[in-house]
């Protein structure tokens, strides 16, 4: 049987590195030594989902996704 | 199990027998077979209406056909998905851009047999009921094929119409989403954020979208003639049949030839009247690709599962041997630059990521002071390391990946001339090449003629003149 899991994922054609992701989800964000995203790329744990919203919501080029993944 | 005999074998149509399927019967002369030649070798493609719509995916499910592109996809997962869309009347989309500069097979494929090509079009469009069918090619091929397709239109062979589209000259032009966007009118042809919404569910015009390899599909128009057993009995069990390899050996151009998967490099060698002994170097796949000892390759069958475990793919068929006296980390430095330069600039990772990283190959090949020829030092190897492995996985489409994958793998190839370079500086060869500012070897690119097709065994067939 499968089971939902929440991916963060970035659009990298969208992306201008403001990082503002991963200011607000350390846990999950770093950024690289440009700027950039790197996202973590297991599934979310269910604590994290309402700070990934945030990182969704605050990204000024709507890049930040929150996909829910068959595992 | 099998249905073999369910697939329509015009009668007194023989099947090729040897590993010479797609380039079987072609002239002596370089020119385009015309339909009434090629129904004469192959018959018409048996109605798949007779099987019923999908009926021809069981088959291609069985003859484990696999994408010639580079991606290495099974060609009948992909048509699955196709088909199992319901939005739309799917497009089906003949890809023969061939951004890659080192390969040349899909030109001559194009030029040679182009009939095959249109014809493992059709048989996509009517197994996954399209309404819309393009061939996307390269401006040079363009018009060449609109007689081609005009010819068809006459003899009323197709259930439908294809488009001619002209792909922009560029290496990613070819990938899959890059493809959709400039169907859609998108400037430049720039591949596009798909993890989410692939193009097999969402593509050209909203719809459900194919974008086939012309080799991949030309296999299939002959998986539709004479069944997946027959298309099975040369290659492995993993990469069954045929397929197309560009070869470019020291300074000769790019050659076109055809072997049954399993088949050794130093086959392809000898078929080619080339001394093994003079390939310390190989770059297979593409540019893209992994370089590899000539000693460690050259007797490895050609096959996706004797590849991988190696760190190799099989990719576009590219095999690149530069010469033996040139410096493998300047041709390295050479094709990290042009990756670097035909990336598409969306993707921060990529657009600055492989810059840094042609600049650090740059300074192992070349020297790090500015062209002085001194040793780069220890850490140069781990930063190009750590630049690899910062970039891979993070683009839109796998551009970046496959920079790193060509870098790293030269690294890790050709170990001690790498600690020369690092260690007492410039090998004399990459030295005389240049400083600082790499000097791009012109891209192997097949101008004006289609490349050499080369049969493995028998004659040399000459080359397209225009």
């Amino acid at each position: 049987m499968s089971r939902a899991e929440l991916r963060v994922m970035v659009d990298p054609t969208s992306c201008d590195g403001y990082g503002t992701c991963a200011e607000l989800l350390p846990e999950w964000i770093e950024t690289d030594e440009w700027g950039f995203p790197v996202i973590r790329r297991e599934a979310l744990p269910a604590h994290l989902a309402d700070h990934a919203d945030r990182a969704v919501h605050a990204c000024p080029r709507m890049a930040i996704r929150v996909v829910r993944v068959r595992s | 199990m099998s249905r073999a005999g369910t697939v329509d074998r015009p009668a007194g149509l023989a099947p090729p027998t040897g590993a010479v399927r797609l380039l079987a019967g072609l002239g002596e002369r370089g020119e385009a077979t015309a339909l009434a030649d090629h129904v004469a070798r192959w018959g018409l493609v048996p109605d798949p209406g007779r099987r019923g719509r999908g009926g021809f995916l069981d088959e291609l499910h069985r003859s484990g056909l696999r994408g010639h592109g580079g991606a290495w996809f099974p060609a009948a997962v992909k048509w699955e998905a196709v088909a199992a869309r319901r939005l739309g009347r799917p497009v089906v989309v003949a890809n023969g851009s061939e951004g890659e500069p080192a390969s040349g097979k899909d030109r001559l494929l194009l030029r040679r047999a182009p009939h095959l090509v249109v014809d493992g079009l059709m048989v996509a469009a009517e197994t996954l009921g399209a309404s819309r069918a393009v061939l996307y090619v390269p401006a040079s091929e363009a018009r060449h094929l609109s007689e081609v397709l005009r010819e068809r239109r006459r003899a009323g062979i197709d259930p439908l119409d294809v488009e001619i589209a002209v792909a922009p000259e560029r290496f990613i032009a070819g990938e899959e989403s890059a493809v959709v966007a400039h169907l859609d009118g998108g400037e430049g042809a720039l591949p596009a954020f798909t993890a989410v919404t692939p193009v097999y569910r969402k593509g050209v015009d909203g719809r459900p979208t194919l974008v086939q390899n012309v080799e991949t599909l030309a296999h299939a128009a002959l998986i539709a003639r004479f069944g997946a057993a027959w298309f099975r009995s040369v290659g492995t069990e993993e990469s069954p049949g045929t397929a197309l390899l560009t070869v470019t050996i020291g300074a000769s151009g790019p050659r076109v030839i055809e072997v049954p998967f399993g088949a050794t490099l130093r086959s392809v060698w000898s078929a080619l009247g080339e001394s093994p002994a003079e390939a310390p170097a190989i770059l297979l796949g593409g540019y893209g690709g992994t370089w590899m000892a000539g000693a460690r390759v050259l007797d490895v069958p050609l096959a996706e599962e004797h590849l991988r475990p190696l760190g190799a793919t099989f990719g576009a068929g590219v095999v690149l041997a530069p010469p033996p006296t040139m410096c493998p980390l300047a041709e390295v430095a050479a094709i990290a630059a042009y990756l670097a330069r035909e990336g598409a600039g969306q993707c921060g990772p990529c657009a600055y990521g492989l810059p840094a990283l042609a600049d650090a190959a740059a300074s192992l090949a070349f020297g790090t002071r500015g062209g002085a020829g001194g040793p780069a030092g220890g850490g140069l190897q781990a930063r190009i390391f750590q630049l690899c492995e910062s970039v891979e996985g993070r683009g839109a489409c796998h551009h970046p990946d496959g920079a790193a994958r060509m870098v790293r793998s030269a690294l890790l190839a050709f170990g001690d001339h790498v600690d020369h370079h690092l260690h007492i500086g410039p090998c004399p060869s990459a030295a005389a090449r240049g400083g600082r500012s790499v000097p791009r070897p012109s891209p192997v690119r097949v101008q004006g003629a289609a490349p050499r097709p080369q049969a493995p065994r028998g004659a040399r067939l000459s080359g397209a003149r225009r």
